[in-house]
């Protein structure tokens, strides 16, 4: 009888909890059954018609993401969205861990003022930089390159990541450093076997923040990259079938989930880091 | 401890090298074309800013933002911090947790495909259509993207949808650290759930409510690719972000360009105080 009227009483917590999830989840899910029918079902048909009879595996097709992999060169902008950021989150990350390190644990005159004018451009908005910056790469000839989107990516992240990681490197036990260097440890060894080792957790939620950032980005992309298919990302790529599908609208649900197929991936595999990196992200400008 | 001089310098190099090219220079060098002309040659005084603030097409941008800023942030921050309040209370928290953080994981250009199958005129494709009719078998479907009445609303929702699982992340957190005895002894004295609520854990996790509006008031200035996937700013859906765009990539006009830029900086550099003044105080605290 307890249990019963302690249901009861519960009851409408419940309906309203898994209401708004399910409100949550609806948009996408619907996206993702579209994108396993045929064009004609699509366009004749809501996807929720194709719950009805699950089970039918004749409904069923991969027909669009082939499509838009094979003649609308997602498979390429997948490539280009992966050679992009895989420097663009390891080299932000490793020369701001050289700097954070300096500013954790060497006296020099002006660190602090220094690292104050880090923590500042932190929110700068990247808007503030987009014209000389294009303007520079138009004169180097670059615009449209890889290069180009490395370089300037480099730079947007690393105010985040010096500050991030400069917080953990201070935070560390002073005793373990100054013993190591009574020893005879140099700055580097100690930076090497202790301050990268320790800080792992730091380490991998800020590259899985970096990665996401920019493999989710698409206005740094459209800005120093252009329209050019052949370097085009797939935020880019997907963003224009948006626009020039026209008839073909169908493919767009099977494109828009090879682009968000990786971050899902990371989501689901490393929910705690991905989580800490995206809470640390909330300073980020 | 050992000092090498040009050590620290060596260390810091490659980061003040890229800072400086990618955010120092370009900033200030912004400011001054703000003042000159599309190919940044002519001196024109304040005439960019004259259109920022007069041309329609800014003023259009300027009255969506500031409804982005009042409808995203209060139902981001006051819809996170009631589902973190409800979950809180059932078994199955990590699950619902993980389903509503989930659109933080994709791309504003996914959203933007997802929603436009919500928003699709046909209720045989559009969701919202297909519950409206069959609700109301009279009514007729609403072109919710392309109503200019309608449109902004509906890129807010896609924007809420986006970012209240981060709200009620961070907000979750600091519920969760509100000391137990507290609300048990309130209980005791025969304060009900919503009171507790309104007068205990809101009060403690007002500091976490605060980061949390800051951190969606500067999303919400610079908020960009939501708009130019799902509309490209038609249908008087524009904002200041994508009007810069526009400008500078699309009419070149570098003056007006950066015009922009200084006003978007100037929005946020508030917001920016109350960040740093946070971050003083936490490394005094340490």
């Amino acid at each position: 009888m307890r249990r019963l009227s302690r249901f009861l009483s519960r009851f409408p917590l419940h309906v309203v909890v898994v209401t708004i999830t399910l409100i949550w989840t609806t948009p996408s899910l619907g996206v993702f059954i579209n994108s396993f029918r045929s064009p004609q079902a699509m366009k004749t048909s809501g996807w929720w018609t194709a719950l009805v009879n699950p089970f039918d595996f004749t409904r069923w097709t991969i027909e669009n993401y082939a499509t838009v992999l094979a003649t609308e060169g997602l498979a390429r902008s997948f490539r280009n969205s992966l050679f992009i950021t895989i420097p663009a989150t390891l080299f932000p990350i490793l020369i701001a861990a050289f700097a954070a390190y300096a500013f954790a644990w060497m006296e020099f005159p002006g660190r602090q003022v220094i690292f104050s004018v880090v923590v500042g451009l932190l929110v700068v908005p990247l808007q503030m930089t987009f014209v000389p910056v294009f303007a520079m790469f138009n004169r180097l000839g670059i615009t449209g390159t890889f290069i180009a989107i490395w370089a300037a990516h480099i730079g947007y992240g690393l105010p985040f990541s010096i500050y991030l990681l400069r917080n953990f490197f201070g935070s560390l036990h002073r005793e373990v450093f100054e013993s190591a260097w009574l020893d005879g440890a140099s700055y580097f060894d100690a930076f090497r076997y202790l301050a990268l080792p320790l800080s792992v957790p730091s380490l991998a939620s800020l590259a899985i923040f970096q990665f996401l950032w920019v493999w989710n980005d698409l206005l740094v992309a459209l800005i120093y990259l252009g329209g050019t298919p052949s370097v085009a990302p797939l935020t880019v790529r997907v963003a224009n079938l948006v626009n020039s599908l026209g008839a073909d609208w169908h493919l767009l649900p099977a494109a828009a989930f090879i682009s968000m197929i990786l971050p899902i991936i990371v989501f689901f595999s490393m929910q705690r880091y991905f989580v800490r990196g995206i809470m640390a992200g909330s300073v980020k400008g | 401890m050992r000092r090498v001089r040009y050590l620290p310098w060596l260390y810091t190099a490659p980061a003040l090298f890229f800072l400086a090219l990618f955010l120092v220079y370009p900033s200030l060098d912004t400011f001054r074309r703000s003042f000159y002309g599309p190919n940044s040659e002519t001196f024109v005084g304040a005439v960019n800013y004259r259109y920022a603030f007069t041309a329609q097409e800014m003023l259009v941008a300027f009255r969506n933002n500031a409804l982005w800023l009042v409808l995203f942030t209060t139902f981001t921050v006051a819809g996170g911090l009631v589902i973190a309040v409800l979950v809180d209370k059932v078994k199955y928290e990590p699950l619902a947790k993980s389903l509503i953080f989930l659109p933080q994981a994709i791309s504003f250009v996914g959203a933007g495909v997802i929603w436009r199958f919500v928003y699709d005129y046909n209720p045989d494709v559009g969701l919202l259509n297909a519950i409206l009719t069959a609700l109301f078998p009279n009514a007729d479907p609403v072109g919710w993207l392309v109503n200019s009445n309608m449109a902004t609303y509906a890129l807010i929702v896609t924007g809420i949808w986006m970012w209240t699982g981060f709200a009620m992340t961070i907000l979750s957190a600091a519920v969760k650290d509100v000391p137990e005895e507290i609300t048990e002894a309130a209980r005791m004295d025969g304060a009900n759930a919503w009171q507790i609520f309104w007068r205990i854990t809101v009060p403690i996790i007002s500091s976490t409510i605060a980061v949390v509006t800051t951190t969606m008031i500067i999303n919400v200035l610079k908020v960009f690719d939501l708009v130019y996937v799902m509309t490209a700013g038609r249908y008087d859906t524009n904002v200041i972000a994508n009007q810069m765009y526009k400008e500078l990539y699309i009419n070149q006009r570098n003056g007006r360009a950066s015009a922009i830029a200084v006003i978007l900086l100037a929005l946020i550099v508030p917001v920016m105080m109350v960040n740093i003044r946070r971050f003083q105080i936490q490394e005094a605290r340490r």
